[in-house]
């Protein structure tokens, strides 16, 4: 990554739109990139961070959750790490579409398939010590 | 960042005007003033979305439980006003099969 930046915010939620705010600004550095993408990323690293901060819901106020984006030639990549105590991703429970009727019980478990979908790539990293989400988004090479 | 709401009354309908963005920090706002109204009787509730620029998985989450209070209660929830990325977003999740989007946003205003 050619230029980036890195954010430390406690956990909680009313900093998410200043984690939202950064990205998106970030995202804008690149003219090529086009204005769906960085609604795409925008969302996309919302649910990330509301996760991590769900994560550390019995951790102290002390620990931080990190945020870094990173700017290349032909992608944006953003890192959100949190040191809650972790989960098997492989293991969440496919909820499928809401217009089946029995999906209306569930409030939750959007994120994570959106991420999925709003992304051209996301890793998942979860141990005991915390959960590291990378996601990518690819930027058009200029014409 | 909070969530502006603004409530009238129109046509046995209770219009909630949303304005700024739905996340894990302004949800539970917005499902406060729903399962208030519902408890006062206004079980009938659109909510204008035309203010509203963000709404993440969170405020999907209360979306779904404001349809499902109503429903309930014999009322309804509707959304109007969405803008194109709210569109797209309520069709990725599948959302627009359930939640009806279509109602014209002018045809609840003064």
């Amino acid at each position: 990554m050619t230029k980036g930046i890195t954010l430390e915010i406690p956990a909680k939620a009313e900093y998410l739109s200043l984690v939202r705010a950064v990205v998106v600004s970030a995202a804008g550095l690149d003219p090529a990139v086009e204005d769906q993408r960085i609604e795409d990323l925008r969302l996309a690293v919302s649910e990330a961070t509301t996760n991590a901060i769900r994560a550390h819901a019995n951790l102290g106020s002390d620990e931080r959750i990190t945020i870094r984006c990173g700017l290349g030639d032909d992608r944006i990549e953003v890192e959100v790490q949190d040191r809650g105590p972790g989960f098997n991703p492989e293991k969440l429970k496919e909820l499928g579409s809401l217009n089946e009727p029995e999906r209306l019980q569930y409030e939750g478990g959007f994120g994570i398939p959106l991420m999925r979908v709003l992304a051209d790539e996301i890793q998942i990293d979860s141990a005991d010590e915390g959960t590291t989400v990378q996601l990518v988004v690819y930027i058009p090479p200029s014409s | 960042m909070m969530l502006g709401i603004t409530q009238k009354n129109k046509d046995g309908w209770v219009v909630l005007e949303l304005s700024g963005e739905i996340d894990m920090a302004t949800g539970p706002q917005l499902r406060q003033t729903i399962v208030h109204r519902v408890q006062d009787g206004d079980n009938k509730i659109i909510l204008d979305l035309s203010g509203v620029d963000f709404v993440d998985s969170t405020g999907l989450g209360v979306l779904i439980g404001g349809l499902k209070r109503t429903r309930s209660h014999g009322g309804d929830l509707q959304c109007v006003g969405l803008t194109e990325p709210l569109k797209e977003m309520f069709k990725l999740t599948g959302l627009d099969a359930v939640l009806s989007t279509e109602g014209s946003k002018e045809g609840f205003h003064d």
